[in-house]
């Protein structure tokens, strides 16, 4: 059974709203159910961690206590990379020893055993169970469409904490773009920090990382990035445009390279439409890309069904004439050993 | 690296630099100065010190270098450097630490990030989540950048992905008093330490 406790997040109504949207999307068609956590409330993200480690360690285990108390026996589950990471090292450091766990509890002031496991929406998916149901429900399948899997930093690092995929070749998210029939492109960025909050905190110092990621994936042939993240989406999706700006202003070629939740797309091959996903609302426009890559998967399985009409011709014809050959040799066979009886009857004379 | 005069350097300096290593959980020892955390870094470019530098300025305890410096607070807490280090030294929490140490000692170098940090947690404090609209707001003017991304504002408005009602988690009082106790816990802890270690 599919079921788990669910930490939004701030974004997931907001700036990550598509991610929600085809989340559910999806869940519902796979029969995954999420119960929200009552009264959750930020995980402080960096920002806390940077203010203070009892700051770091406090906010998240609020949520989690609660999860533990209302929800339990079900796992946490958060979409947003950087909710995961907050989540998980205050965990981490919860379990760590008898010591830590007191201090968490008195931090709360609440009940807490740290007994809840927190893991990622990718790892959800990810698990068996999740990927029969994906692989059963796929109409349409995501052929032509090159993707660039983008897990950012959090999903796999530090991996103390986040140990789920391989920290600097991840696969689940690989694994399940191939299973809607997608082609994931190898490249170097899959890991690569989009820059967080820094984006905002020191945008100058800080874009470079951006323009960094999309090179790389088009250098490599994707047509487009495919995330799991809301923070890593809005840095790449919302500043593109930012970016091929300065590009053009530089004289260089503007990047055409749209951004999807891997959600988004697993609901496009469940037969979902654009606006039912949330594709319809990004910033870079996501829906020509998909139209366009459909259309060439229409012209490819025509290409294919030619091919493989040919082949089949090519294979009657074939045994055709191995059967006509075979037929000749048979009747001359036959010919000759007439003759040969003839002959011998005529010598018998 | 510039060359620096290790005669300046007091004990206390030294001190401090090894409080900044524990914070970290990091054994300043263990680094040999290899610099692979400074070629994996995705900011080494925009920073005033490498990653490497930083470690080896808390090795020679020029601890003023270390506090002044804008690499800390530059730094995006990726975690490629920890992950990569063949040491072993977790340089991530190593940059958490000095920014902290930098942020106690009223240094804070980089004024923008201080800044957003701080009405980040603000936020969180009044409301429980993170209201997008208001966190943008209170940064752009209090840092004086006021019209950054006020054309992404307008796009996402048109996108309904922010609106003017603010977010509240119900239990906001019970997080504004959540991080009250952090915070002084965070205090207590800081101001024990300093009483063990006399001036670090
Ligand atoms: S990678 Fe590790 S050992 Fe090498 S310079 Fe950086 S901290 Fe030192
Ligand atoms: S954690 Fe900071 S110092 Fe380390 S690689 Fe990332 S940005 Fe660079």
């Amino acid at each position: 059974m599919m079921k788990y406790a669910n930490f939004p997040g701030c974004s997931a109504n907001t700036t990550g709203k598509s991610f929600t949207i085809s989340t559910n999307y999806v869940a519902k068609k796979i029969g995954c159910e999420f119960v929200d956590i009552p009264d959750w409330n930020c995980c402080g993200t960096s920002a806390a961690a940077l203010t203070s480690p009892e700051l770091a360690v406090a906010l998240p285990a609020r949520s989690l206590a609660i999860a533990e108390q209302k929800l339990p026996g079900l796992d946490v589950v958060a979409a947003c990379a950087g909710c995961y990471k907050s989540l998980r090292t205050s965990l981490v450091y919860a379990r760590k020893s008898a010591e830590n766990l007191e201090q968490v509890r008195e931090l709360i002031d609440m009940p807490y055993e740290a007994t809840t496991d927190v893991i990622s929406l990718l790892e959800a998916f990810s698990a068996p169970e999740a990927r029969e149901a994906i692989a059963a429900k796929v109409v349409k399948k995501l052929r032509c469409l090159k993707v660039a899997c983008y897990y950012g930093c959090a999903m796999v690092r530090p991996v103390e904490v986040c140990d789920f995929d391989d920290p600097e070749d991840p696969q689940s998210m690989d694994e399940l773009m191939a299973l809607i029939g997608a082609e994931p492109v190898d490249w170097a960025f899959k890991t690569e920090c989009c820059g967080a909050a820094q984006q905002m905190a020191v945008p100058k110092e800080a874009r470079p990382m951006i323009e960094r990621i999309f090179q790389n994936a088009w250098a490599n042939g994707a047509d487009c990035i495919v995330t799991s993240c809301p923070l890593c989406m809005l840095n790449l999706d919302m500043r593109e445009a930012e970016i091929n700006k300065a590009r053009i202003a530089a004289g260089k070629e503007p990047f055409d390279i749209p951004c999807y939740y891997f959600t988004e797309l697993i609901g496009l091959a469940f037969g979902g439409q654009a606006s039912e996903l949330g594709i319809d609302i990004h910033f870079h426009p996501a829906e020509q890309l998909l139209q366009k890559r459909a259309q060439d998967a229409i012209e490819l399985e025509k290409a294919e069904a030619a091919a493989r009409a040919e082949e089949e011709r090519r294979q009657a014809e074939l045994a055709e004439r191995i059967a006509r050959k075979k037929a000749e040799k048979a009747a001359k066979e036959a010919a000759a050993a007439k003759e040969g009886a003839d002959v011998g009857k005529e010598d018998a004379r | 690296m510039r060359a620096i005069d290790l005669s300046a350097i007091t004990d206390e300096d030294l001190q401090a630099c090894a409080a900044i290593a524990a914070e970290a959980g990091v054994d300043l020892k263990d680094c040999y100065q290899c610099g692979k955390c400074t070629a994996g870094c995705p900011l080494a470019e925009s920073m005033d010190l490498m990653p490497r530098e930083i470690i080896r300025f808390l090795q020679l305890g020029d601890l003023e270098t270390v506090l002044t410096a804008k690499t800390p607070w530059i730094c995006a807490q990726c975690d490629v450097c920890s992950t990569r280090c063949p040491q072993n030294v977790d340089i991530c929490s190593t940059m958490r630490a000095v920014r902290l140490a930098s942020k106690h000692a009223g240094k804070q170098p980089v004024r923008e990030a201080d800044i957003f940090d701080d009405a980040f947690i603000a936020n969180v404090k009044s409301h429980g989540v993170s209201n997008e609209q208001y966190l943008a707001a209170a940064y752009n003017l209090k840092s004086g950048h006021l019209m950054q991304d006020a054309g992404n504002a307008i796009r996402m408005l048109k996108r309904k992905m922010v609106g003017v009602a603010v977010h509240n988690s119900q239990g906001r009082a019970e997080v504004a008093a959540l991080v009250d106790r952090a915070l002084a816990a965070d205090a207590k802890r800081r101001a024990d330490a300093s009483g063990k270690g006399g001036e670090a």
